[in-house]
């Protein structure tokens, strides 16, 4: 595809005998946040490492804005940034001067460089404190002033590994926040963590890594479907009437299950339905003399396919 | 990017000048900076202070007096300037560059740095370059000093010949820098633990100020015939310990130095008797003989540098960044 800007095409990553990373097919979008998930060592650094040709390739193939890693490494880093796992910056130096190096190293003209440094630190919101030394910086701070340079650079793709990790709430919404920025700015966005809601609220599509291989790849509802099965679930609870069989009487419902313990004719259910059946529901409880206490759509949770996933990985290995 | 890679587009030295502008900038406001100048100038005051104080009071006329302040050993110090200077410099370098690589990683830059559009050459020669270029800018400060004290101290101006063989030495010293600096970075590039490096690059030095020499004394012995029946025999074995020695960079610079501050030096090798037939005692090699006798030892500090900074450069190649 032509807005493809990261193609990677049997990837392979060799450490020894073992492999890292084995024979991976990627493409990411431009304009779109892409999560890469999975346990530790499962190759997600590493695989980020090679788009940026800080790691050699050991096979398979790999472009990156429709440049080689391996052999024009310059053009790639001139064109993606990378904020690396609880990044680092010279504390002895301020916020301004520690991007300011870094404008030079991307050789961008001095007379530009003092506006792009400003406005960048602007909209993470660190201008005020643009003349302190990094030392005394906390670890949220740091990580927007690494979202700060990826603005400075005027990035096409931002690659953030770990971005969210080891932050309070606050600072974790907030970063968020600006990983969205980079979206409406027109970066693509390629991140990896382990904090899965964190990482659904802003994915439009993930991929699952498992030992090296991609297992699962799109939306977090295609995934849900391929690992939860399809349908949409929803959770019923109700008092009155025999709420289970009024359920299991409304067209298109697979299954109902009940969730946690059952009172005197009342509690709470499970229902899985082949297409949105809530209206249908509510009218039928109602109807058979019920008293609907809460209909709740369940969102399918991230976390819910990671945990499946890897049981079932565990299961059949 | 190994060799075995593909050709990469790009110039190497892509990014150098800002990053050897940082280095230096950062060397030159750094704390540890202020220490080892402090540390040259005590070790440099006191060997210069008093062999002043004595070549005041020298009445033979010395075409070279300057040079004295250099090579002379007041008796109550016991060690002249240039041997201070031998066990300062090795320090000031290894101070300068055993944290290069391993504290960027440390503090987790290097991966940040390395994403920027330069290669891994462009940081490691502008470290390398920035940390030079600092001990220059301290060794010539120092020798200016130096020079002046014996200006105001002499009160007699040093000639043209005089000046041109101390800016010779000043060659000699930056060289031998560069060398205990490529050390350095080796081990800052090899060890993660910026202690374990800054340990291997001293234990280094000493193995070579202290026990090197015996070392190399104690080959020479092994080798060494029981009894020793010509001449022929002496001058092998005696050139086979300044061969080992030679190994070296203290004696390179030791003797680099000798042979440009001492003009009367001859010889830095043996010399018998017979060879001395003819010359006039205590005369003097005029300056172009006296570089052309201590070239190969400038040289050999000017190829170790190279040599150590290559395989620097190789094992930094071939680290991964990840941590």
């Amino acid at each position: 595809m032509a807005d493809n800007v990261i193609e990677a095409r049997g990837l392979l990553k060799l450490y020894g005998s073992q492999r890292a990373v084995d024979a991976i097919d990627l493409d990411i979008h431009r304009g779109e946040i892409f999560g890469l998930l999975g346990p530790n060592g499962a190759g997600k650094t590493t695989t980020i490492l090679m788009m940026l040709g800080l790691t050699e390739v050991s096979g398979g193939s790999i472009e990156v804005l429709g440049f080689n890693p391996v052999r024009e490494p310059l053009e790639v880093k001139r064109r993606v940034g990378y904020l690396p796992d609880s990044v680092g910056f010279y504390d002895h130096m301020t916020a301004r001067e520690n991007l300011a190096y870094i404008a030079r190293l991307l050789d961008i003209p001095r007379s530009q460089a003092g506006r792009r440094i400003m406005e960048a630190l602007e909209s993470v919101k660190l201008a005020d404190v643009a003349d302190k030394r990094v030392a005394t910086f906390s670890r949220g701070m740091r990580q927007r002033l690494g979202i700060a340079e990826i603005v400075m650079k005027q990035a096409e793709i931002a690659i953030l590994d770990e971005p969210t990790s080891g932050l309070d709430p606050h600072a974790t919404f907030e970063l968020l926040e600006m990983i969205r920025g980079l979206k409406r700015a027109g970066v693509a966005v390629l991140l990896s963590s382990h904090l899965l809601d964190r990482v659904q609220s802003v994915c439009d599509r993930v991929a699952l890594f498992n030992k090296g291989k991609i297992a699962l790849i799109g939306s977090v509802v295609q995934l849900a479907n391929q690992v939860l099965g399809a349908g949409h679930p929803f959770l019923v609870e109700a008092q009155g009437t025999d709420i289970a069989a009024a359920l299991r009487g409304i067209e298109g419902v697979r299954s109902v299950v009940p969730e946690g313990p059952q009172g005197d004719g009342g509690g709470a259910w499970r229902v899985t339905a082949d297409r949105d059946v809530r209206a249908a529901a509510a009218q039928r409880i109602v109807s058979a003399g019920g008293s609907l206490t809460r209909l709740a759509d369940l969102q399918p949770s991230l976390e819910e396919v990671y945990t499946r996933y890897f049981q079932e990985a565990r299961h059949a290995a | 990017m190994p060799p075995s890679a593909v050709r990469r587009k790009g110039s190497p030295f892509t990014g150098l000048g800002p990053v050897f502008m940082k280095e230096l900038s950062d060397h030159l406001s750094s704390a540890r900076m202020m220490v080892l100048m402090l540390f040259v100038i005590v070790f440099g005051a006191l060997p210069v202070g008093f062999s002043l104080q004595d070549l005041r009071n020298v009445v033979v006329s010395d075409p070279y007096l300057f040079l004295r302040i250099f090579t002379g050993a007041p008796e109550r110090v016991g060690l002249s300037f240039v041997d201070a200077l031998n066990f300062v410099i090795p320090l000031m370098a290894i101070g300068l560059g055993f944290d290069s690589i391993n504290s960027e990683f440390n503090r987790r830059t290097l991966s940040r740095v390395l994403s920027q559009p330069l290669y891994r050459d462009a940081l490691l020669l502008g470290k390398f370059l920035g940390g030079l270029t600092t001990l220059a800018v301290a060794l010539v400060a120092l020798w200016l000093i130096v020079l002046g004290a014996g200006l105001l101290l002499l009160g007699l101006p040093p000639r043209g010949v005089e000046v041109a063989r101390g800016l010779g030495f000043l060659v000699v010293a930056i060289a031998y820098g560069g060398v205990w600096l490529a050390v350095a970075m080796l081990f800052s590039v090899i060890f993660r633990s910026t202690a374990t490096s800054a340990l291997c690059s001293l234990g280094l030095w000493l193995f070579f100020l202290i026990l090197w020499p015996m070392i190399a004394s104690a080959i020479v012995v092994g080798f060494a015939p029981a009894q020793i029946t010509s001449v022929d025999q002496y001058v092998a074995i005696g050139e086979l310990g300044l061969a080992l020695e030679r190994l070296s960079p203290n004696t390179l610079f030791r003797e680099a130095v000798v042979g440009l501050l001492n003009p009367e030096t001859r010889s830095l090798g043996f010399m018998l008797p017979m060879q001395m037939r003819g010359a006039i005692p205590g005369a003097t090699l005029p300056l172009d003989q006296s570089l052309i006798l201590i070239w190969p030892q400038l040289t050999g500090l000017v190829a170790g540098m190279i040599v150590v900074f290559a395989a620097a450069y190789i094992v930094f190649q071939r680290e991964e960044v990840r941590a």
